[in-house]
């Protein structure tokens, strides 16, 4: 499961990293939403990868050995949901740019 | 829960209840109860910050006020911690927040919709950021004042603002997911994310560990270092300051700030109370960005021929000095460089403010102005409105130049005024830090003085062209409101400079506090229980 998560974070990160760094708006966006995948499972990752285990404590004589950690999880939440909005803004923008410029170079000229 | 305990978390409500007022009375221009409505509120957070920065600085000692949010103890729940250096920076917020508010109340919140909401979420995401104790909880603060300042740089419209908003937003995105990685990597080395714990969890944590959380810090450093606009993360920076509008602007002079806070804090509290070793850890890039910044922005001034470029790189050569100021690793330097960041603050913000009232006062400015005015619809009655408010002011020319020498004297560093006095603080304290000065600080002293000559000489002959060349002849016409915020924030300058040795020795107390990071873990474990 490890090696999985990794080539998927790998290759998530380096697709994103190659279309951010490309010369069309559009593809920066794909690029930034695929940056913010890779960094959730990070975050996710970091809390060790558990299977078959519940995030929330129940009976007070739970024994904590036995559940996932929930902070990164609480903090993927938080990140997509920041992720969401922040793209949503740049989309508005971007499309603001092509009305002004004409067309969708990231400079506004080709 | 008495009331004083509760004062931490007031610099945040504030804004915040200011963003609901807003809202719930809509987009109403030009309506003086909104007016009045939003100065209230900025007055307001005035007086609270005032309140804060007495209690931390009045007080025997070190007192550190603990709020844990929700009531969690400390190492679970969410803390803000109102120290010292938090609260310098939410009094600086404030009062650069309430000399921007009033300009910007002359005229500019007409030029487009929602400028007073978007204006306080940017105050209340700064205030947060300098307040919380939580590193998750600094990301969420970031991105609040980022998403404020996308919709500032935007206020207004125009073409060139969208094409560097667009730059400037997909540089921030890519910043704040580097932060995310960060904090992942730090919170899966020490398990937790609060500073003060993190500072107490990282002696304890295994040795193949400690690549992994020095690779988190590494990469939040990185995602630091592009909000503080470090050279060669800086390159979003003069585009956007200089094509925002002038007030916001102004306010973005302390957005770069943020980011050297987030450096100073982490880095004190995590690695500079460490072993020698421990502590040199990023200090050897800390000064060479340093160097390199300042360097930049020197040139970089030079290069300009527009006062809002020239502004623009003028913040670019304070992050440099201020990062020195950290890099240095000295109690004294630091709070030098504290001394400094204040004042350049005020300073940067005041010739933002003063670039907007030159370009009323140029012919060739005034013609674009109008322009601008037609395409983006202010109606023109408006524009009889704008003539009969402002009025001619004895002595006008005289009080604009002179606004612009004092604030070229502070940011070339000559003395009398403060800047002087901020970069002597450092360059002598640099010099008693060690028992001979090492190469370190001669390079030190060098990129002081050089970047101020190089300021100087840049700020004299943009003066000459403004004041002596382009000047018309006869009255100049001001409006009181524009111009007052930026003789007050001067006139905090100066008195800056007239009570520095008091003000000065606060700021190296400060700095030592934020230097020996056992009394911050300790206050915020004390004060972080539950009551």
């Amino acid at each position: 499961m490890e090696l999985t998560l990794a080539l998927a974070i790998g290759v998530l990160a380096g697709s994103g990293v190659y279309l951010v760094l490309r010369p069309r708006t559009f593809q920066v966006i794909i690029g930034l939403s695929l940056i913010s995948y890779a960094v959730n499972l990070f975050i996710l990752s970091m809390g060790r990868l558990r299977t078959d285990a519940a995030p929330i404590l129940s009976g007070s004589d739970a024994n904590p050995a036995d559940y996932a950690d929930p902070v990164p999880q609480a903090l993927v939440l938080t990140a997509i949901v920041i992720g969401f909005a922040m793209t949503a803004l740049f989309l508005v923008v971007m499309l603001a740019a092509r009305g002004f410029t004409g067309n969708d170079h990231v400079d506004g000229r080709n | 829960m008495n009331g004083v305990n509760h004062i931490a978390i007031l610099p945040v409500l504030v804004p915040l209840l200011a963003i609901i007022a807003n809202i719930l009375l809509g987009d109403q221009r030009a309506k003086s109860r909104v007016l009045g409505l939003n100065i209230g509120f900025s007055g307001l957070l005035l007086a609270v910050s005032a309140m804060l920065f007495a209690l931390q600085f009045g007080a025997e000692g070190i007192a550190t006020a603990v709020y844990p949010l929700g009531n969690w103890p400390v190492p679970f729940g969410i803390v803000l911690v109102a120290d010292r250096l938090a609260a310098l920076m939410v009094l600086t917020t404030s009062i650069l927040a309430m000399a921007v508010m009033l300009f910007a109340s002359a005229r500019w919140y007409r030029r487009g919709t929602n400028f007073f909401p978007l204006f306080h979420a940017l105050t209340m995401g700064l205030n947060g950021a300098f307040l919380t104790g939580d590193l998750f909880n600094l990301f969420v603060f970031f991105e609040l004042l980022l998403a404020a300042s996308y919709g500032l740089v935007l206020f207004g419209g125009g073409r060139n603002q969208v094409r560097a908003a667009l730059h400037y937003i997909a540089i921030n995105l890519v910043a704040s997911f580097l932060f995310l990685i960060g904090v992942a990597l730090i919170y899966g080395s020490t398990g937790t994310l609060n500073m003060a714990d993190i500072a107490r969890a990282l002696p304890a944590i295994a040795a193949e560990d400690r690549g992994l959380f020095e690779a988190g810090a590494a990469v939040l450093g990185i995602a630091f270092l592009i909000k503080a606009g470090a050279w060669p993360l800086h390159f979003w920076l003069p585009n956007t300051y200089s094509v925002a509008p002038p007030p916001v602007a102004a306010m973005f002079a302390i957005m770069t700030k943020v980011g050297f806070y987030a450096i100073l804090r982490l880095w004190t509290l995590v690695f500079a109370g460490g072993t020698a070793e421990e502590a040199a850890f990023g200090q050897a890039v800390l000064l060479v960005l340093g160097f390199a910044t300042l360097a930049y922005g020197s040139v970089g001034v030079l290069s300009c021929k527009s006062l809002d470029r020239l502004a623009s790189y003028l913040i670019l050569v304070s992050a440099g000095t201020l990062l020195l100021s950290v890099g240095y690793n000295d109690p004294g330097v630091t709070g030098g460089g504290l001394y400094y960041a204040v004042v350049a603050t005020l300073a940067a913000g005041a010739l933002f403010l003063l670039k907007d009232i030159l370009d009323q006062i140029l012919p060739s400015e005034a013609q674009v102005l109008a322009v601008s005015l037609e395409l983006y619809g202010d109606e023109e009655e408006e524009l009889d409105e704008d003539q009969e408010v402002s009025r001619t002011i004895p002595a006008a020319a005289t009080i604009v130049s002179l606004c612009f020498v004092v604030v070229g004297l502070i940011m070339a560093g000559l003395p009398p005024l403060s800047g002087f006095l901020a970069k002597f603080a450092m360059i002598s304290s640099a010099f008693s830090a060690d028992d001979a000065p090492t190469a370190a600080t001669w390079w030190f002293m060098g990129a002081m003085v050089g970047s101020g000559l190089l300021v100087l000489v840049s700020m004299v002959r943009n003066g000459i062209n403004i004041f002596w060349v382009s000047l018309p002849e006869g009255d100049i016409r001001l409006r009181p409101m524009e111009i007052a915020p930026v003789v007050v924030l001067l006139l905090l300058c100066l008195l800056m400079a007239v009570a520095a040795g008091p003000v000065l020795e606060a700021m190296t107390e400060t700095a030592m506090a934020l230097h020996t990071s056992a009394p911050y873990v300790e206050a915020v474990f004390a004060g972080g229980e539950a009551q």
